[in-house]
């Protein structure tokens, strides 16, 4: 899929964002953030705690007013036109936000009223015959369990017909196989022609996304499919496998201290190390290729070592 | 422009919104066990501690009394207060000191002083004094007794002939000093005044709450995000509790009338209609106060700060116009003042709406007020 295409016809971008600043108690949560996001796709939205996306996300909705900068949202004005953007996207909040002492069918009949869907009764019943919840309409939300809260949750943001949902973290504290099957209706979703906005901590969900964008401290670092943020970073990457654990240990001191060397990150038996600068971490694993029990290969980076070298690099330039 | 894939806007989008808020508030209220509770049981409770537990012609006070002569006149004076049950003579003091060392210490809240000589100046045509000191911080309390002395004294010396042909008039004075509080209230409207304030209690709490818990919970950025607009919002989360009220009002009438007889002289719809008119007003403060605070436990302080006023300064407790006038204009400022003077005058007078053209105004006025501040003070982002 080519994502770089460069003149998409106007209405085919959904998020169109500039120069969008928050400001919170005089620090600033959310610097100078510009993006596009395109029709139909899933896209992630990834960055360390407290780095602003879910300030970015109210934005978008227009839960939030930037303090500058400007943007729209599905067309609409996200200063001017909250109201438009609110009927047509769906915000599914970080925190369970749907009612828990009403019943499965009241939260969905409720959202059906409040967005003006005829036979608001015959939608919820649909709605959960979809999610599988058929004969627990009317358990009580607060008896559901994590994953089955998340997907209520989604059915909920979805009942209203949205052209565009915003996720916050949707999947925080769910199991694999919940995560797996939520990620699986992000993508009928998609396939329907929805736009998805979502963010998450999660490398295997950023790798399921269609774009990403990476957000450390407010600023965005880096945008665009998962290879080309991987090559963008220039990361050279090697792995350091030995079976000796008080060997590992010395290698990964003496490794994180070394000249031109950016990431040292143990993974069981092995080391991934990582540098932008490839002649000096050549140099530092020098003394190691000729030691005895120490397997030294090189090997390419993964988005966790990118996203780990990103915010380490903000952490330098922000803080 | 957007092209929409969802359905077009319904019409009369304003009351369908609202309807669904209201329906979900009705919901989650039948849920909250407690609050259920809360809303049938304050009115029960209040009711039966007002009119069974708490007397308003209280019998068998304590009372001192200080004799500085023994005569028949004085033993048959004594006599008839024994008779009327009011008083009870617990205490034989011997000296003026003791009498006001009984008094501040609580130990009788009357002392009656027959004086030396009394007898003779009756007899003498004299017209002497005979006093009664009464503890009055609690006007309810020596309030009956006090105005039972009159009728008292007759009783007393219809049995000595030689006085009453003496004396076309009272052949002697009571002298009645109401100690601590010279001011005393009637007691004749306990279950009106209720009414009024067991509302202020329940309707304030209710919606100050209301706002606040959403926030709490977290649902509150769930429900911004939706297109639904303040004014709908404060609509569906006043009305269900309009009903709730009207049921509370109806049940404490219901009750004063069943159990305690109490008189409704006037028009019942008329005390409908205004009743809820002021528990739309005190809907609406409260509602006011939870878009003001912070959290659940705010919103409950800032109701009782504003409760206690209410109390105090309306009337139900103290006469409204004993008052000083700084706490009049307090007053006027406080729905419960109205509701008082409406609820009062509908059932005990009678009254009608031109009577009460004033006070409905007023509380018309407060609601408003309280309305519109809060529809401005609410958050329609989380910024």
């Amino acid at each position: 899929m080519n994502v770089q295409t460069g003149v998409a016809p106007a209405s085919d971008i959904v998020i169109d964002v500039e120069h969008l600043t928050k400001t919170f108690d005089g620090r600033a949560v959310v610097r100078d953030l510009s993006m596009q996001v395109r029709r139909g796709m899933i896209y992630g939205f990834l960055g360390p705690n407290g780095s602003g996306k879910t300030t970015t996300i109210r934005m978008l909705c227009g839960l939030l007013t930037p303090d500058s900068g400007r943007g729209t949202c599905l067309g609409y004005d996200i200063r001017t036109q909250a109201r438009q953007i609110k009927r047509h996207v769906g915000y599914m909040t970080q925190r369970f936000s749907l009612y828990e002492d009403l019943s499965v069918r009241e939260n969905l009949e409720f959202i059906a009223r409040i967005y003006g869907i005829p036979r608001p009764v015959q939608a919820a019943r649909d709605a959960i015959a979809r999610l599988g919840l058929a004969g627990r309409g009317n358990q009580l939300a607060r008896e559901l369990s994590g994953g089955w809260k998340q997907r209520l949750a989604l059915s909920a943001c979805t009942l209203p017909s949205p052209q565009l949902l915003l996720l916050d973290e949707p999947t925080a504290g769910v199991d694999p196989k919940a995560r797996r099957d939520f990620w699986n209706e992000i993508h009928g979703l998609a396939a329907e022609g929805l736009t998805v906005l979502v963010s998450t901590h999660y490398m295997d969900e950023a790798e399921r996304c269609h774009e990403i964008a990476y957000i450390a401290y407010g600023n965005l670092l880096a945008t665009g499919t998962v290879d080309e943020v991987i090559t963008a970073a220039h990361l050279t990457t090697y792995t350091l496998t030995s079976r000796d654990s008080a060997m590992m240990t010395r290698l990964t001191d003496e490794l994180a201290h070394a000249p031109g060397v950016d990431m040292v990150a143990p993974f069981g038996n092995s080391l991934h190390v990582a540098s932008r600068d490839a002649a000096a971490l050549e140099r530092a694993l020098a003394p190691y290729r000729q030691q005895p029990g120490i397997d030294v290969a090189k090997a390419s980076a993964s988005l966790e070592d990118v996203f780990i070298d990103l915010m380490s690099r903000a952490q330098d330039n922000f803080q | 422009m957007p092209h929409s894939t969802a359905p077009p806007l319904k019409g009369g989008g304003l009351w369908r919104r609202t309807y669904a808020m209201l329906l979900k508030e009705f919901i989650q209220l039948r849920r909250d066990r407690i609050s259920f509770a809360m809303i049938v049981m304050i009115p029960l409770v209040q009711l039966l501690v007002f009119g069974y537990a708490i007397n308003t012609t209280p019998r068998n006070l304590p009372t001192a009394v200080l004799l500085q002569e023994h005569t028949d006149l004085g033993r048959s004076i004594l006599a008839a207060m024994k008779n009327t049950r009011y008083f009870k003579v617990t205490q034989l003091p011997r000296t003026e000191a003791e009498v006001d060392h009984l008094l501040a210490s609580g130990t009788v809240l009357f002392a009656v002083e027959i004086p030396a000589g009394f007898e003779r100046a009756v007899r003498r045509g004299d017209n002497p004094s005979l006093l009664v000191i009464a503890d009055a911080t609690d006007p309810v309390a020596s309030g009956s007794a006090v105005s039972a002395l009159g009728p008292l004294v007759q009783s007393a010396l219809s049995h000595d002939r030689d006085v009453m042909a003496s004396s076309i008039t009272t052949p002697f004075n009571v002298e009645i000093h109401a100690r601590y509080n010279p001011a005393g209230t009637t007691q004749l409207n306990i279950v009106p005044g209720l009414v009024g304030t067991i509302l202020t209690m329940t309707m304030l709490i209710f919606t100050a709450l209301s706002v606040t818990r959403e926030i709490e919970r977290g649902t509150m950025e769930s429900l911004l995000a939706m297109p639904i607009s303040p004014f709908e919002i404060m609509l569906g989360k006043i009305i269900p509790y309009i009903v709730v009220g009207f049921v509370q009002a109806a049940l404490i009438i219901g009750i004063g009338i069943a159990l305690f007889d109490v008189p409704i002289f006037g028009s019942l719809l008329l005390l409908a209609v205004l009743s809820t008119l002021f528990i739309a007003t005190n809907l609406s403060i409260g509602y006011t106060f939870s878009t003001v605070a912070q959290n659940q436990l705010q919103a409950i302080q800032m109701s009782f700060m504003f409760f206690l006023p209410n109390i105090l300064l309306s009337g139900f407790m103290f006469p409204f116009s004993g008052m000083p006038q700084w706490a009049q204009w307090v007053g006027e400022c406080l729905p419960l003042t109205h509701y008082l003077r409406i609820v009062r005058a509908i059932m005990l007078k009678g009254s009608t709406l031109p009577d009460l053209r004033y006070d409905t105004i007023a509380l018309f006025v407060l609601m408003l007020v309280a309305m519109t501040i809060a529809v401005t003070r609410f958050r329609r982002t989380l910024d």
